[in-house]
C-alpha cells in the first residue's frame, strides 16, 4: 500500500494522506475541484507546487488546469503565510472611511511596504481584501477570522500589538 | 410554567465585529452570579447596525427594551437596572416597545416582508421560524400545480434582487419549458459588490425563508438539484445556511419525497472561492463546474443550457425570501406594493457618512431622500451630503439635486446608475469624488476575467488616466479620452461585470464634471482627498499651541513654542493627516 509514488514526492506523508482524506470525500461529486482545493488549503496552510500537482494526478487533470482554477480565485494561496492572518477591509464603506490609513498604520508598525506581505519573523501576513459585508462597522480589519470593526489608525495599531503580546514578541 | 424573562443578542456579523460575543459573555457571567432566572439567546441582523451591539431585555411587567451601543462594561448596570430593579436604564435605551424613542422611526418608515423575521427570531431554530409562517408557502405550494405556482409569481410582478431586475415569473417559464434530463436550481448568494451585505444579513438572520422559496421554485421548474453558491469570505452564512437545510431534512420540508408528495430535492452548498466575476450567471455556473469562473457567451441562456449542459435557474437570496412571502400571503398583497413597474420593496444597506447606517428595507418608488434622511436620518457629524453611490461598483453617483428620484429599477437605469443588489454609499463633502470613481475602477480592474479585451485592458486604460487625474498630471483632453474608453468597454464586453464598469465614472463624469476639471486645469482636488494635490497649514486664529499636534507628527515637520501657534514646514510634511486627526481646535486645515 505504502508505496510511495513520484508525484507529491516533497508532500510528507501525513500532508499526503490529509489530502486523500479531501479527496475521498469529494470523490463521488461532480466538478469537485474549487472544494478540494479549499479543503487542501485549510489542512496545508497554502497551496504549494507539490499539493497541486498531486491533486492534478489524482482528479485526472493536467496541472496547467489546477494552477488556472488555483490562481483564478482569489481565496487560494500559492505561498505559506504568517502565523497570524491581518485582512484589512477595502469595501466602499471602509474606504470612505479611511481603509488606506489602516494600511498605513498597520503596515508602518509591522514594518511591511503599505501593500501588505509577510514579516520576516514569519508571525504576520497583512493583505487588503475587498468588503468582508461588515460596512456599518467601518473601517474594519479581521485578524485570524476575528473582526475588529470601527478602527482608526491608533485603535488598528492596538489590535495588533495585542497579538504581538500574545506571542510574546 | 410562567414565561421567562429573557435577554436576547445581536450576534450576526456586525454585531460579532462590534464585541457581541464578549457582551454575551458578560450577560452570562453575570446573570449565572447574580443566580438569576433569565434565558439567553441569540437573534440575526436586527438592522440597527449603526448602534452595535444590540441586546433586548424582555422582562415581566415592563416593555420589552432594545439597548443598543452596549459594551461588556456596561452589563453589570444593564442587568442591576433592568432585571434586578425592574427599571429601564435609559442613557443606553434605543427602542422600547409601543413607545417612540428618538431612534425609533428608523424602523417605523420601512416595510418588512424579506427582513419579516430578520432580528426577531433565533436563525438556528426551525422552530422559531416556523411559530411565524415558516414553510406554510411550501404547503401551499405543493397543493398547487407548478404553473399554477409561475403564475402566481409572475403576477405578483417581483424581479430578480440581483441587481438586473428580470421578471422571476418569466425566467422560471423558461426553465420551466426547457428540455432536460435534469434541472437545476441555483440560488446566486456570491455578494459580491463592495458596500452590500443584505444577502448575508438575510442569509444569517433566517435562513429558512430563503430555503423555502428555492424549494418552492425547484418543484415550480422541476428542478431535481439545488445549489447555494455563497461566498466562503460569509462563514456564519455558510454554518446557519448548513444547519438550516440539516434542519428542513429532518422536518420533512427537503430530501425525498417533501411532506409526503412525490417530490424530492437536493440542496448542496457551494463556496465560492472570491472571484466577483461569479455573481454573473454563466461564470457562476462554470465555478459550480469546477473551472475558472469566466463567462460564456449567451445564448444558450442557463434556462435552456446551464450547468452541465442542463436547464438551470439561477436567482438571488433576496428573491428567493420574497417568494416564500409571496406563496404564503398571495401575489395580490405583494403588489399592492411598490409601483408600476417595480413592486415590493428592497432591502439596502446604508452605509458611509450615513448617520444611521444599518439594514433598511423600503417599498419600491420610495424617494432617496427618504431613504437616506428619514431611515437613514442624515449625514453623520452634521456634515454636508454630497452624492449616494448605488450599484456597487456596476453603479453610479447621485448628487442631491436627484434625491428626489424614487427608488425603483427603471428611474435609476434613467439616470445612469442602477438599482443593483443593495448597497447604499452615502459620501459628503470629504469624498472625491474623482477619487470615489478611481476606487471603483480599481475594483472592476482587478476583477475583471481577461476574456474580453475591451474590459480588461479598457479598465486598465480608465485607471491609468483617474490616477495621474488624482495625481494632478491629467491633461484636458482626459474626460473625453474616459468617455470614449467608457462606451468601447461597455460595447465590447461579454458580461454584465465589463458592461457596467465604466458607470461610476460616466456618472462621476456627468455629475461632478466640476470636480474633474478642478483636478485636471487648477490641479486642486475640492474634498482634500486627493494626497498629492493638498498641502497641510494650522490656522494661527484657532491654534491654541496645545502642542499635541507636533509631539504626534512621525515627520518632525511641526514646530511652534507652547501656548504659541504652531506652524508646518510644508516640505517636511509627508501628508499622513494624523495631524488633522489629532487636532481639537480643528485648527489644521487643507489647500
Amino acid at each position: 500500500m505504502a508505496t510511495v509514488t513520484k508525484v507529491g514526492k516533497g508532500l510528507t506523508e501525513s500532508e499526503r494522506k490529509k489530502i486523500d482524506k479531501i479527496l475521498k470525500k469529494y470523490s463521488k461529486q461532480k466538478g469537485a475541484l474549487i472544494p478540494v482545493l479549499q479543503g487542501a488549503q485549510a489542512e496545508l496552510g497554502y497551496l504549494s507546487e507539490e499539493a497541486l500537482s498531486y491533486i492534478a494526478k489524482s482528479t485526472g487533470r493536467t496541472l496547467s488546469q489546477v494552477y488556472g482554477v488555483a490562481t483564478f480565485y482569489k481565496q487560494f494561496r500559492l505561498q505559506p503565510i504568517g502565523k497570524h492572518l491581518v485582512r484589512i477591509c477595502h469595501g466602499t464603506a471602509c474606504h470612505v472611511g479611511g481603509a488606506e490609513d489602516i494600511d498605513a498604520s498597520v503596515c508602518g508598525h509591522l514594518g511591511l511596504p503599505v501593500d501588505g506581505g509577510t514579516t520576516g519573523d514569519g508571525e504576520f501576513t497583512v493583505e487588503k481584501v475587498v468588503c468582508v459585508g461588515a460596512c456599518s462597522l467601518a473601517p474594519i480589519m479581521i485578524v485570524d477570522g476575528i473582526a475588529h470593526g470601527r478602527l482608526d489608525s491608533e485603535k488598528a495599531r492596538n489590535v495588533i500589538k495585542k497579538y504581538q503580546k500574545k506571542q510574546g514578541i | 410554567m410562567a414565561e421567562r424573562d429573557k435577554v436576547t443578542i445581536g450576534l450576526a456579523t456586525c454585531g460579532i465585529a462590534a464585541g457581541g460575543i464578549a457582551v454575551r459573555d458578560e450577560i452570562e457571567n453575570e446573570i449565572r452570579r447574580r443566580k438569576l432566572d433569565v434565558a439567553i439567546a441569540e437573534t440575526g441582523c436586527i438592522g440597527y447596525c449603526f448602534a452595535e451591539v444590540l441586546v433586548e431585555v424582555e422582562k415581566k411587567g415592563l416593555p420589552k427594551v432594545t439597548y443598543g451601543n452596549v459594551t461588556p462594561s456596561d452589563v453589570p448596570d444593564l442587568i442591576e437596572t433592568h432585571l434586578v430593579q425592574g427599571r429601564i436604564l435609559q442613557n443606553k435605551v434605543l427602542l422600547i416597545e409601543g413607545k417612540k424613542t428618538p431612534e425609533s422611526d428608523f424602523l417605523e418608515r420601512q416595510t418588512r416582508i424579506v427582513l419579516r423575521n430578520c432580528g426577531i427570531i433565533n436563525p438556528e431554530s426551525i422552530d422559531d421560524y416556523i411559530a411565524r409562517g415558516g414553510y406554510e408557502g411550501l404547503k401551499k405550494a405543493l397543493k398547487m400545480k407548478p404553473e399554477e405556482i409561475r403564475k402566481e409569481v409572475l403576477e405578483s410582478g417581483l424581479r430578480g434582487r440581483g441587481g438586473a431586475g428580470f421578471p422571476t415569473g418569466q425566467k422560471w417559464e423558461f426553465c420551466s419549458r426547457a428540455e432536460g434530463k435534469e434541472k437545476y436550481i441555483v440560488c446566486n448568494a456570491d455578494e459580491g459588490d463592495p458596500g452590500a451585505f443584505m444577502d448575508r444579513s438575510v442569509l444569517e438572520g433566517d435562513p429558512h425563508a430563503v430555503i423555502e422559496g428555492m424549494i418552492i421554485g425547484a418543484y415550480a421548474i422541476g428542478a431535481t438539484c439545488g445549489y447555494i453558491y455563497c461566498r466562503a469570505e460569509y462563514p456564519l452564512a455558510l454554518r446557519r445556511l448548513r444547519i438550516a437545510i440539516e434542519q428542513a431534512k429532518e422536518r420533512g420540508f427537503l430530501g425525498k419525497n417533501i411532506l409526503g408528495s412525490s417530490y424530492s430535492l437536493d440542496i448542496i452548498v457551494k463556496e465560492g472561492a472570491g472571484a466577483f466575476v461569479c455573481g454573473e450567471e454563466t461564470a457562476l455556473i462554470a465555478s459550480i463546474e469546477g473551472e475558472r469562473g469566466m463567462p460564456r457567451p449567451r445564448p444558450p441562456f442557463p434556462a435552456n443550457k446551464g450547468i452541465w449542459g442542463m436547464p438551470t435557474n439561477i436567482n438571488n437570496v433576496e428573491t428567493f425570501a420574497n417568494v416564500s412571502w409571496i406563496i404564503r400571503e398571495g401575489a395580490k398583497k405583494f403588489a399592492s406594493f411598490g409601483t408600476e413597474g417595480s413592486k415590493g420593496t428592497k432591502v439596502f444597506c446604508l452605509t458611509g457618512k450615513v448617520r444611521r447606517g444599518g439594514l433598511a428595507e423600503v417599498e419600491m418608488g420610495t424617494t432617496l431622500r427618504e431613504v437616506i434622511f428619514g431611515v437613514g436620518g442624515g449625514i453623520k457629524e452634521g456634515r454636508n451630503f454630497k452624492a449616494v453611490q448605488t450599484g456597487g461598483p456596476s453603479g453610479g453617483c447621485l448628487p442631491s439635486s436627484l434625491l428626489d428620484t424614487p427608488v425603483d429599477y427603471d428611474s435609476l437605469t434613467a439616470l445612469g446608475a442602477i438599482m443593483g443588489s443593495g448597497g447604499m454609499v452615502i459620501v459628503d463633502d470629504t469624498t472625491c469624488m474623482v477619487d470615489l470613481a478611481k476606487y471603483f475602477l480599481t475594483f472592476t480592474q482587478m476583477e475583471s476575467c481577461g476574456k474580453c479585451i475591451p474590459c480588461r485592458l479598457g479598465t486598465k486604460r480608465m485607471l491609468e488616466i483617474l490616477t495621474r487625474i488624482c495625481q494632478g498630471k491629467g491633461e484636458p483632453e482626459d474626460m473625453d479620452r474616459l468617455r470614449n474608453l467608457a462606451l468601447d468597454v461597455k460595447e465590447g464586453s461579454l458580461c454584465a461585470l465589463g458592461g457596467t464598469a465604466p458607470n461610476p465614472v460616466l456618472t462621476t463624469l456627468r455629475y461632478f464634471e466640476d470636480e474633474y476639471r478642478a483636478h485636471i486645469f487648477e490641479k486642486k482636488c475640492p474634498a482634500g482627498a486627493c494626497t498629492d494635490l493638498v498641502t497641510f497649514h494650522i490656522d494661527p486664529e484657532k491654534c491654541t499651541g496645545c502642542g499635541v499636534c507636533a509631539r504626534n507628527c512621525p515627520a518632525d515637520a511641526i514646530s511652534g513654542e507652547k501656548k504659541k501657534p504652531h506652524v508646518i514646514d510644508v516640505n517636511a510634511c509627508i501628508k499622513c493627516r494624523e495631524c488633522l486627526r489629532r487636532c481639537r481646535f480643528g485648527a489644521v486645515y487643507t489647500v
